[in-house]
């Protein structure tokens, strides 16, 4: 057991930190939430920054164009830009931690080819097609039909949740291929083009005021079935590679962010008289407990998935379970500190706590982690 | 950073399962209870033999020379088969107390909490004991007496045997601690699962039912959370990061016990069933020194010595 960082990994710290202090100063100012275009721009600028400084796609392997980053490196990259305050991933997401990595682990060499080096370059945007509107949750119950017609696959039905629909230029796309196999056999994974005809994008308004993801309608959208990664039907073992990876590291900055919130939080509480309050000052204590001990989880998880040749174990699941209410506890004590100022949208920490309610739901809903974490890590029997 | 167990610990940590399995398996432990709370000074030479009381103490003073990491690896250990008896206390007198390290001698503490535990077994105590008054203890196996406010709780009294070592006890009482509510909510966890796959209701084993998966899922939650928070302070031995694996233990064990009985059902409260054992260990555990509200109270302070600078 050994927490302290090789010296390989401490001038890793030491230059990525160096480099972060030279270029945030320069960044041009982050453009308001519903301004789509130039949250797009914004982004794919940062990654253009990444690229050129030889930080982009770090976790990546070699041969897809990124860095080979260990875990460990990759742990530490996520740690020093959130402290720096540097650009998250945004608009990038889909791109570099799901959509990339599934075309680099079962794309053909055109496919790597034509997709992963704008991705890497900040030029191209990706969306999620997974999740429908009766298809949450039970994902493999998704009813989006696609048959084959020549050389295209014509595509109809209609997806939800999808960030940045908007300004994307690709959506990973899952489509049933064979409507008469099990539910999780017909289905195969495509890359659609966002400017097919017959795509329409909706914007969806959150509780929180803002547009973060839209419908998208699909009528007979052709697909070249060049663009399908992975065989006809087998599109549910190829989201499953991948799934993981999203669950593994997407949260490592959050947690060193809540952390850095939490101490706002306890120096608020000391300004406006709160602190006396014994009753909240040790939920504020029990909360830095919270969070220390989600960051050595972090930790043991990259540890263990670096021993394992980056594979990351389910671990993730147990993870985000806990973390997700961790997060909404946090918010929900700061709302407390604030008093009736907690009720302004104008204060970061409100709009922060509405946005936290979604983390139970996004990416496997805390009932279905449970159900994750019972079966496959516990061994307990599938059930009706 | 390779925040795993090395092969070294891992093989002490079988060595150690292997051990107490032999030595205080359930049936051992039952027996225990039917006994009542006599100290099995056999066990006691037996796990001095193996180590467990030197683990800390440099070789050349006839230690093992292990670290922090180790001790709460067998502490673990002990906490998973409800091990009775001041171990704790004996561990921290390695080297201090005559006989201490080799299990000859039985060394129990006045804890911060103002309890005794095993206080008319031991042979030794550290601390002022004046005035102590026994209890009627919860748990079957860790005879409690209760020390007057007045009378203090330093390691200097009645029995006193040289000075604490160069790291102060309460910390490492509560790093300790939090390593046996680890184990025993690692065991609860397993408990409750070997029961949910076998115990079948409706036609089909109860684990099959979500609402008895997600009690299951969420004590393993809350152990795996607990142990990195529980390995990591044995790396720093620093005062918060034990202070909040400490929290994350006791919840740990606490819960895991409760929903381990509730997974159980009726059979879960009877004294046949462990689960009992499980429960009132962990409560015992909570009451010693670093306890909730002395470590939520420690890490609030540490927020705002972080930042409110």
């Amino acid at each position: 057991m050994d927490l302290t960082y090789t010296p390989e990994e401490e001038e890793f710290r030491a230059r990525l930190r160096e480099w972060l202090a030279g270029v945030l100063p320069a960044l041009p100012p982050k453009p308001s939430p519903d301004d789509w275009p130039g949250r797009r721009a914004y982004d794919l600028g940062w990654q253009r920054m990444l690229y050129d400084a030889g930080y982009a796609g770090l976790h990546w392997p070699v041969d897809a164009g990124g860095r080979g980053a260990t875990p460990t490196q990759h742990l530490i990259y996520l740690e020093e830009t959130e402290k720096a305050g540097a650009p998250y991933v945004g608009a990038n997401f889909v791109g570099l931690l799901h959509a990339g990595p599934t075309i680099a682990s079962e794309g053909t060499p055109a496919q790597r080819a034509r997709w992963l080096p704008p991705v890497l370059r900040g030029e191209e945007v990706w969306c999620q097609g997974f999740s429908e509107p009766d298809a949450g949750s039970d994902l493999a119950a998704l009813r989006t039909r696609a048959w084959r017609d020549g050389d295209d696959y014509v595509v109809s039905g209609s997806k939800i949740w999808t960030s940045h629909a908007e300004v994307a230029d690709w959506c990973e796309l899952l489509v049933r291929t064979d409507p008469a196999a099990p539910k999780h056999r017909g289905i195969s994974w495509l890359a659609m083009p966002m400017d097919a005809p017959g795509i329409t994008v909706r914007p969806l308004r959150t509780l929180a005021g803002s547009t973060e993801f839209a419908e998208v309608f699909l009528d007979e959208v052709r697909v070249p079935v060049s663009h399908r990664v992975g065989a006809e039907n087998d599109g549910w073992r190829v989201t499953m590679v991948t799934l993981s990876y999203e669950r593994g590291t997407a949260f490592v900055g959050e947690v060193v962010a809540c952390r850095r919130v939490l101490g706002e939080v306890a120096r608020e509480a000391r300004k406006n008289g709160r602190w006396d309050d014994p009753a909240l000052r040790r939920r504020l204590g029990g909360l830095n407990a919270e969070f220390r001990a989600l960051w050595r989880l972090t930790q043991w998880n990259v540890s263990e998935a670096q021993r394992n040749g980056g594979v990351p174990g389910v671990g993730g699941s147990v993870f985000k379970l806990r973390y997700s209410h961790a997060r909404q506890e946090l918010y929900d004590a700061a709302a407390e500190v604030l008093g009736p100022e907690a009720l302004d949208l104008g204060r970061e920490w409100t709009l922060d706590r509405l946005s936290s309610l979604s983390y139970t739901i996004a990416a496997g809903t805390s009932q279905i982690q449970h159900n994750i974490v019972a079966e496959r890590i516990l061994g307990l029997p599938k059930g009706r | 950073m390779d925040f795993q167990l090395t092969d070294d610990q891992r093989a002490l940590k079988a060595g150690v399962r292997e051990l107490l399995a032999a030595r205080f398996g359930r049936e051992r432990l039952r027996a225990a209870v039917d006994e009542g709370p006599r100290l099995d000074r056999a066990l006691w030479r037996e796990l001095g033999e193996a180590g467990f009381f030197a683990l800390r103490l440099p070789e050349a003073d006839g230690g093992v020379g292990l670290g922090l990491p180790e001790a709460v690896l067998v502490f673990e250990e002990a906490g998973r088969v409800l091990l009775p008896g001041p171990l704790i206390a004996t561990h921290l007198a390695a080297g201090v107390v005559d006989g201490a390290a080799t299990g000859e001698t039985v060394v129990t503490a006045v804890d911060g909490g103002g309890l005794v535990e095993w206080l008319a077994e031991a042979d030794v105590v550290r601390g002022d004991a004046t005035g102590a008054e026994p209890l009627r203890p919860v748990d079957p196996l860790t005879p409690l007496h209760r020390v007057p406010v007045s009378g203090g709780a330093g390691l200097t009294g009645v029995r006193p045997v040289g000075s604490t070592g160069a790291l102060p006890t309460a910390p490492l009482t509560s790093l300790f601690t939090a390593a046996e509510q680890l184990g025993t909510a690692a065991r609860a966890c397993e408990t409750a699962v070997q029961h949910a796959r076998a115990r079948e209701q409706f036609g089909q084993p109860i684990g099959a039912f979500q609402a008895i998966k997600h009690l299951c899922a969420q004590m393993l939650v809350r152990v795996e959370l607990a142990r990195a928070a529980v390995y990591a302070a044995a790396v720093t031995a620093d005062p918060v990061d034990i202070a909040a694996a400490r929290l994350l233990a006791d919840e740990a064990a606490v819960r895991g016990a409760r929903d381990c009985l509730q997974v159980h059902g009726g059979m879960g409260f009877t004294w046949e069933s462990d689960v009992h054992l499980f429960l009132k260990r962990a409560w015992t555990r909570t009451q010693r020194t670093g306890g909730v509200t002395e470590s939520e109270e420690l890490l609030a302070a540490d927020l705002v010595s972080a930042v409110g600078r």
